[in-house]
């Protein structure tokens, strides 16, 4: 994608541009991640551990700098273990999923998306409009119903949220559908009412089935700076947030603090989204997502001399 | 959290200058340090704090803070008179054809808040100016956008145009016009598509619209929380349809909003209005001052002010 192309770009160039590893390589180092988000305090801790490997490995070449450059992005993002991104279905009866996260950042699309997936796998998929707020949202998500060719639980707009999710997994345990996938009303963190308000949503639906919703995914759109952390560490203490679906990959913004909120607060990537068509949703591989961004600096970059 | 704003991050500086009479250039360059993490932290381009660190040291270098006893909220005020001023001054005005209707097309990235700041503006040209808007449904490809604006427009009541999603933008663009000449609606706000702004494809529909509608305002509206991206995001819809406004959404939020610095700087359009909520009448103007100290943590700044 052209994420990826664009920062590689400037990697390379930077590459090209520095033969030796000294405080100028750095700095322009630092200028590439902090551009490409990824937040203050990561910067400075991938930088400082940098700087100590290529003390460590005598390193003085850029060239042999990239690899390191790589694993230590990886690192940081995957800390020792590996763990995993997949979205967890019950093997037997009624997966909930349940979406968050603040205004316009995609969750009904990608609802779209992974239903459209889901079903794709032969699933029973059900959607709940439990965004009864935005004008024309029931709508929206009732377009995406038909598209995908599933059925969408739906009260008035203006009708309590709560009252929705309740409907819709009595609906989906009658017709035994495998998994509901509920959308919510965007909200800003800082809205105390409205993150209340969330909490009894999720609460409802922890009532009616004893460890539900079995994933609850933020939407974070990738163009996104600094806030993105603000708002994984809100709704994570609201809804106990299970994963990140990173979207709008597709533009020229990178998302890099998911790299900040993975190790500050722990929640993985597990989606990402790269348009507005039904396809475009792939899940998360953090190597590819980490490699990605230095793809040619580690196997393209032809030396020099 | 490391959200700190700049007087807290100028703390530790002032705490080793006191006491040692004057500052030297060397302390000069270490509370610039602080303002450039301030704002890289709020989320302003790193090339435009590049050259904006540099414009405040010149200023801080000579006289200003070297000479002061209270260097710091020195360092704070020249950041902020600077900051201030390259935010522009206020500028909420709307313009108008000198012959009716006027003509606003609205632009920007998926989910900025377009359709939402339509129905906003069409409301605040009535109340304020008392004006009759038209609101233009143009975005025939997000699912139940013309909904949306429907929605908006029965709230306000206020009329919608629209023809469906399977005729072209641009013949809806041109329809919509005409139907406002015909009504006698003096103002038309069109709603457009979110797109990326390096899809061409896209990017051509609107250059074809403003060629037809020729807009008296076309305002670029841009989410308050984006990050660096937004330099490129602005230079490439200016370069394009050479906006003449940018409205700031979602600033409700608890975003720094250094994006504001970062697309004024590139584009050198007015901010005019800001976006403070979901409902329609959460729109405000711009207030170049406000959003500095924002930008800088004024809540910080009176603290430090206290205990210095
Ligand atoms: N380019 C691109 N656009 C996307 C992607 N995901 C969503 N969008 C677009 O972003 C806009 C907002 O998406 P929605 O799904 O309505 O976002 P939301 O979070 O449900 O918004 P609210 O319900 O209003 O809070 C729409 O125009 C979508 O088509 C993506 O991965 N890439
Ligand atoms: N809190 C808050 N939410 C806002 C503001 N402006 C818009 N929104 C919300 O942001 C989301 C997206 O707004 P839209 O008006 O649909 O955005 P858009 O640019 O038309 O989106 P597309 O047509 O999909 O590109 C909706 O949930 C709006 O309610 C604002 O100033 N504050
Ligand atoms: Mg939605
Ligand atoms: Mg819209």
């Amino acid at each position: 994608t052209k994420t990826r192309d664009n920062f590689t770009t400037k990697m390379n160039d930077l590459i090209a541009n520095y033969r030796t590893v000294d405080e100028e390589f750095f700095e322009e180092l630092e200028e590439i991640l902090f551009q490409a988000d990824v937040g203050f305090d990561t910067v400075m801790k991938l930088v400082e551990e940098l700087k100590m490997e290529v003390k460590r490995q005598n390193i003085k070449d850029t060239k042999d700098i990239r690899s390191v450059i790589s694993q230590k992005l990886v690192e940081i993002y995957q800390g020792d273990e590996k763990f995993n991104n997949d979205i967890t279905l019950q093997e037997e009866g009624l997966t909930v999923i349940l979406f968050v996260g603040v205004n316009g950042v995609g969750k009904t699309t990608t609802i779209g998306k992974l239903a459209h997936s889901y079903k794709q796998d032969n699933k029973k998929v059900m959607l709940a409009a439990g965004d009864t707020f935005r004008a024309g949202a029931i709508e929206q998500l009732e377009v995406w119903g038909d598209r995908v060719g599933v059925d969408v639980i739906k009260h008035a707009e203006g009708s309590d949220p709560a009252a929705v999710m309740f409907d819709a997994v009595q609906s989906a345990k009658a017709r035994k559908a495998d998994i509901l996938i509920c959308d919510t009303a965007g909200r800003l963190q800082n809205k105390v009412n409205l993150m209340k308000e969330l909490e009894k949503v999720k609460k409802v639906i922890e009532r009616e089935i004893p460890g539900a919703p079995h994933e609850v995914l933020l939407a974070l759109d990738a163009t996104t700076g600094q806030n993105a952390m603000t708002q994984a560490k809100i709704f994570k203490e609201a809804t106990n947030v299970t994963g990140i679906v990173l979207t709008k990959l597709d533009g020229t913004a990178k998302g890099g603090i998911v790299l900040a909120i993975k190790q500050e607060l722990g929640i993985p990537v597990k989606l990402v989204g790269l348009g507005e068509k039904m396809d475009d949703l792939q899940p998360f591989d953090a190597e590819k997502y980490v490699y990605g961004l230095f793809a040619d600096l580690v196997d393209e970059v032809p030396d020099e001399d | 959290m490391a959200f700190e704003g700049l007087a807290d991050r100028l703390q530790g500086s002032i705490q080793k200058i006191r006491g040692k009479g004057k500052v030297n250039e060397a302390d000069v360059k270490e509370m610039m340090r602080e303002v450039r993490l301030a704002l890289l932290e709020a989320d302003v381009n790193f090339k435009v704090v590049k050259s904006f660190v540099k414009k405040v040291s010149e200023r801080a270098v000579g006289q200003e803070v070297m000479q002061s006893l209270t260097p710091g909220q020195q360092v704070i005020k020249v950041v902020k008179e600077e900051l201030t001023e390259l935010m522009g001054g206020q500028q909420s005005q709307i313009a108008t054809a000198k012959k009716p209707p006027t003509v606003i097309m609205m632009v920007g990235l998926q989910g900025a808040g377009k359709t939402t700041t339509t129905g906003k503006l069409a409301s605040l040209l009535r109340k304020k100016h008392n004006r009759k808007p038209l609101l233009v449904a143009a975005d025939i490809y997000r699912p139940a956008a013309i909904k949306q604006l429907e929605t908006l427009g029965k709230q306000l009541s206020l009329p919608v145009f629209s023809m469906g999603d399977q005729i072209s933008p641009v013949e809806i663009a041109k329809a919509g016009i005409q139907k406002a000449k015909d009504d006698h609606q003096d103002y038309v706000i069109i709603d457009t598509a979110g797109r990326l702004h390096v899809d061409e494809a896209l990017m051509d529909e609107l250059k074809q619209i403003k060629e037809l509608s020729s807009p008296d305002e076309i305002f670029l509206v841009v989410d308050a929380m984006t990050g660096q991206d937004a330099v490129n995001v602005a230079q490439n819809f200016d370069d394009a349809l050479g906006i003449t406004g940018v409205v700031l959404t979602k600033l409700d939020g608890d975003t720094r909003g250094g994006a504001a610095l970062s697309i004024r700087s590139v584009t050198e359009k007015p901010i005019k209005f800001v976006g403070m909520g979901e409902k329609m009448d959460a729109l405000e103007a711009f207030h170049p001052e406000r959003m500095a100290s924002r930008i800088l943590g004024m809540g910080d700044m009176l603290s430090l002010i206290e205990k210095a």
